[in-house]
């Protein structure tokens, strides 16, 4: 079947088995090799992209049902050169060891930032605690969406500054 | 030496030091896994690339009658289908394991446990082939499986090594170590004997990226390329060598990124095998990525550790002995990843952080129906099994004495002045102070506070307990003498070159899988030779183009690695004195070394950079007589003891009576481990190991049922903290440089695992006090917990 889809801004337009999984459609079939796939049952959370926004576990979804959706990948998430803030927090804090479960992570911590732009520790808590991380033990992860938070308050006050 | 430092938390400005040398330093692997450009095995891609997929078995313990593969040869998409009769044909069948036991690469005769690899399928997708495997058509003759360890060893259990020329029973080995008759005389005139049943629990690495590889044989060269998810791909390239007999300089293993190891991707596994056989049969690369199921049922297991602990003491609480009898599940293979000469691993430091005068241990380790591996998880060869029996049994001592457990701890700690310390079973430790450092953590717990706290709770019926670990680690294996993985020294190799500009590439023989190696060696060389992190390239995971070594486990990267790094570093700085003396027209004692510079004794304004030197050594003109052009060395360390760090664990737990929940309200770690590099990285693997140690203390099993399959086999069955089981992690440390190791560096990265675990029990087993629970095993689930309370813990396995 063919599917057409929207990612990372581009539109997309590929013939698939309609079983593909969005995962291996990204990785496989696009070369968007930054969503990576952790454990097919959904518990792990390496695979989370966007779909129309919203986090995604992106090995149970197919790729199919995200046709004529906008997906994003941690590919999408940088502007040229310059990190999203998210990715800085994370760069910053040591909120990264082997990296594996950092796109993921950091896909789901930016759509928690962007409906609540100052979330308290325990709310950074509950938005990730559908994935797993072996490497941090989370206290970093936490503190990179803090730094993110921090970071992302003081630009828009410097803007709202000069306007 | 010991400076004892409060504990300093993160803050955002820290992130603007740029250090030449120690210090917080943002990675430099960051970059490219921020933006999802880091290359892991499954991202690798190779025009007319193959996938596999391997057939396992849904038995524990099965005879093989017949294999059909006609099948699944017809379906689309197909290439290949192999079983283990056609490897035998090739000699390829079995394999050596790290232990000098065999493996079968594919079953031939029987498989011997659930998950076992039996055919594999090469075809043009990874879904073809997964769907070939639904064809394959096998025919077992069940066989009755050995699951309990206890009764491996009976006269009538199931024989499942019959492969094993002469073998008539399920006997692994033994071991022991200690002197016998000593340490019972001790135990015959104590005051206060203990003694208890603790059990380890078999559990997973479950490393976020499973095992995998890609085989790349190009039969024109006769080279093969593997890039594979390994911790030691030198150690892996011989074995390979030896296994496929391909010669060695015809095998070139890449370590890409890797996403996770904790011991998981230090032994081979078969599927490793199968690509390369695939990639050979088909003449095209082949990839074999195994999934979560596979990782968990078929990879390398850690622990598995029936203990029976014995703890002798004077009344007053002075400690005398430790006597232990351990029976050691190895599953179906003995698969064990440790040296040779210690087949417990470095089981033998179950003595502790503690001055006795005997100890012994006798250890029986057998054969059953489960997978192989043993030695994983973060586990310093088996110290977390020492580390958990002896502050398991000291903690049951301080019951018994009425002490408190902190009290008794100080009592009995080797005293600083004397190091090195030799233990009852022979092992040197070579520095510690550990007064300070579990001073420390009493501080930053506030621990005084808290018993007051529990006191009060304990009245009003609320469970509320503090449990303290003390661990002494030994790290950094190991001085080849005594140390090796198949004939292989456990000594490490390094080379570094300076380039004419004067900026630098490092290669390593060790592999990081998340422990940040290119920011870590970068640093060490910048604080010897002065040239700036950022400017210094570290190469690793590539056999090609690295020298010899064993690899990243064990904590052994920073005490045998990183001391070859400084000292290679001191090597080309020496050669460099001898250019400088040259331009500076001085003798070479004249010169004296600041850092990134050689400066003339009394006139500082004469110098010459680091950079000038290197620009000099390839330079025109001629260099001192015996001096030849560049600037680079190689050297390969043998270091001449483990390192031994050490630290003091203090967790808080508070229990809901009515759910008999665990919820770890506060951990605090305090570890030493020597000279830091980088303080953000050794924070962060503490927190990592932390999480590990709530994850086997609260939550993860690999359990089986009584037809041996395996409860464990996902992570819906294998639970794993997630960021609502594990608290806020609050940190200290101490440093008491080694000794021996060139800048002072202990290992660190296993310390939290060994360490916490013991901690975390300590404190379920201190709330349920009142209901008169001296033991509990692992894993403390509700259900666990819940037993206890009622009088009815039994042990999990």
């Amino acid at each position: 079947m063919q599917v057409t889809m929207t990612v990372n801004d581009v539109e997309v337009t590929r013939e698939i088995e309609g079983r593909l999984l969005l995962v291996h459609f990204l990785r496989d079939h696009l070369g968007l090799t930054g969503t990576h796939w952790g454990c097919d049952t959904s518990n792990c959370g390496t695979c989370v992209v966007w779909l129309d926004g919203e986090p995604v576990k992106s090995c149970t979804v197919l790729a199919a049902m995200a046709g004529g959706h906008e997906v994003r990948t941690v590919e999408g998430l940088a502007k040229g050169a310059e990190l999203d803030p998210i990715q800085e927090g994370f760069r910053q804090c040591h909120g990264l060891q082997c990296g594996f479960c950092t796109p993921g992570m950091m896909m789901t911590c930016r759509a928690l930032l962007d409906k609540n732009p100052d979330p308290t520790d325990a709310e950074i808590r509950e938005a990730i605690s559908g994935q797993i991380c072996r490497c941090t033990g989370y206290s970093t992860i936490i503190r990179s969406v803090r730094w993110a938070s921090v970071h992302e308050a003081a630009a828009k006050q410097e803007e709202v500054a000069q306007a | 030496m010991t400076a004892v430092q409060e504990p300093k938390l993160t803050t955002f400005d820290d992130n603007d030091q740029k250090p030449v040398g120690y210090g917080r330093m943002l990675r430099k692997e960051d970059p490219r896994l921020l933006r999802g450009r880091g290359r892991f095995t499954d991202d690798v891609q190779l025009p007319g690339m193959l996938h596999l997929a391997i057939l396992r078995s849904p038995f524990a313990h099965a005879r093989i009658v017949g294999i059909d593969t006609s099948a699944a040869e017809a379906a689309p998409g197909v290439r290949a289908v192999v079983t283990g009769a056609a490897l035998a044909e090739q000699g390829l069948a079995w394999m050596p394991t790290l232990s000098n036991d065999v493996q079968a690469v594919l079953a031939t005769d029987k498989v011997r446990f659930q998950g076992q690899e039996v055919a594999f399928v090469v075809a043009d997708d990874r879904y073809q082939a997964r769907d070939a495997l639904e064809l394959i058509d096998v025919e077992y003759d069940v066989l009755e499986p050995v699951v309990d360890v206890r009764k491996a060893l009976e006269p009538d259990a199931p024989l499942i090594r019959d492969d094993l020329e002469g073998k008539t029973n399920n006997h692994c080995f033994d071991w022991e170590t200690g002197d016998k008759d000593e340490t019972d005389a001790v135990f015959a005139r104590a005051d206060v004997v203990v003694s208890t049943d603790v059990v380890y629990p078999r559990v997973h690495p479950a490393p976020m990226e499973t095992c995998g590889a890609v085989a790349d044989f190009d039969a024109v060269e006769g080279k093969l390329r593997l890039w594979s998810t390994t911790q030691a791909p030198h150690a892996h390239r011989t074995l390979y060598a030896i296994v496929a007999g391909l010669p060695e300089h015809k095998i070139q293993v890449i370590a890409p990124d890797i996403g996770g190891g904790f011991g998981n991707k230090v032994p081979i596994y078969p599927g490793y095998v199968c690509a390369i056989v695939a990639s050979i049969v088909t003449g095209k690369p082949v990839k074999w990525m195994e999934d979560r199921s596979e990782n968990l049922i078929s990879t390398g297991f850690a622990r598995d550790y029936i203990m029976r602990g014995e703890i002798a003491a004077t009344r007053d609480g002075k400690i005398l002995g430790i006597r232990t009898n351990v029976l050691a599940d190895h599953g179906a293979f003995n698969g064990t990843a440790a040296p040779v000469k210690y087949p417990a691993g470095f089981f033998g430091v179950f003595t502790g952080s503690y001055d006795l005068e005997a100890a012994y241990c006798k250890m029986t380790a057998v054969y059953t129906n489960k997978a192989p591996g043993g030695v994983a998880y973060a586990c310093s060869f088996r110290i977390t099994e020492a580390v958990y029996l002896v502050e398991r049994i000291v903690d049951t001592l301080a019951y018994e004495l009425g002490m408190d457990p902190a009290e008794l701890r100080l009592k009995n700690f080797i005293k600083p002045e004397q190091f090195p310390y030799t233990t009852k079973t022979g092992w040197v430790y070579d520095s510690g102070n550990y007064e300070p450092t579990m001073r420390l953590a009493m501080d930053m717990a506030g621990y005084a506070d808290l018993r007051k706290e529990q006191e009060v709770k304990r009245a009003n019926g609320e469970l509320m307990g503090i449990g303290i670990a003390f661990f002494t680690e030994a790290v950094g294996a190991g001085p080849r003498k005594n140390m090796d993985i198949l004939g292989l020294g456990m000594a490490d190799g390094c080379e570094l070159r300076v380039h004419p500009t004067g900026k630098a590439v490092v290669r390593l023989s060790v592999k990081t899988q998340g422990q940040g190696h290119e920011t870590t060696f970068a640093q060490i060389v910048a604080e010897e030779i002065g040239i700036p992190p950022a400017d210094i390239e570290v190469v690793h995971g590539d056999t090609d183009n690295t020298p010899f070594g064993l690899g990243t486990y064990g904590s052994r990267s920073t005490p045998v690695s990183g001391a070859a790094a400084a000292l290679v570093a001191r090597k080309v700085r020496d050669k460099a004195q001898i250019i400088a003396s040259a331009m500076l027209e001085v003798t070479v004692a004249d010169l004296e070394w600041e850092k990134g510079r050689f400066q003339v004794k009394g006139d500082p304004g004469k110098s010459v950079t680091i950079q000038d030197i290197a620009m000099r050594a390839h330079g025109a003109g001629d260099l001192p007589e015996g001096i030849e052009g560049g600037l680079e060395a190689q050297i390969c360390y043998n270091p001449s003891n483990l390192t031994y760090p050490h630290g003091a664990y203090i967790c808080v737990v508070d229990i809901d009576p009515g759910t008999a929940q665990v919820k770890v309200r506060r951990f605090i770690a305090v570890d030493d481990c020597g000279t830091r590099i980088n303080p953000m990285i050794i924070e962060g693997q503490v927190h990592g190991g932390l999480t590990d140690g709530v994850g086997m203390a609260l939550m993860e099993m690999i359990a089986f049922d009584e037809d041996g399959n395996c409860l464990g086999a996902s992570l819906m069955d294998y639970l794993i903290p997630t960021s609502l089981e594990v608290p806020d992690w609050e940190t200290g440390y101490t440093v008491t440089p080694s000794p021996h190791h060139p800048i002072g560096a202990k290992g660190v990265g296993e310390s939290a695992t060994v360490g916490s675990p013991p901690a975390i029990v300590n404190a379920v087993v201190d709330a349920l006090k009142p209901f008169g629970v001296r033991h509990a095993d692992m894993p403390l689930t509700p259900s666990r917990v819940w037993d206890a309370m009622r009088g009815q813990a039994t042990p999990p396995i």
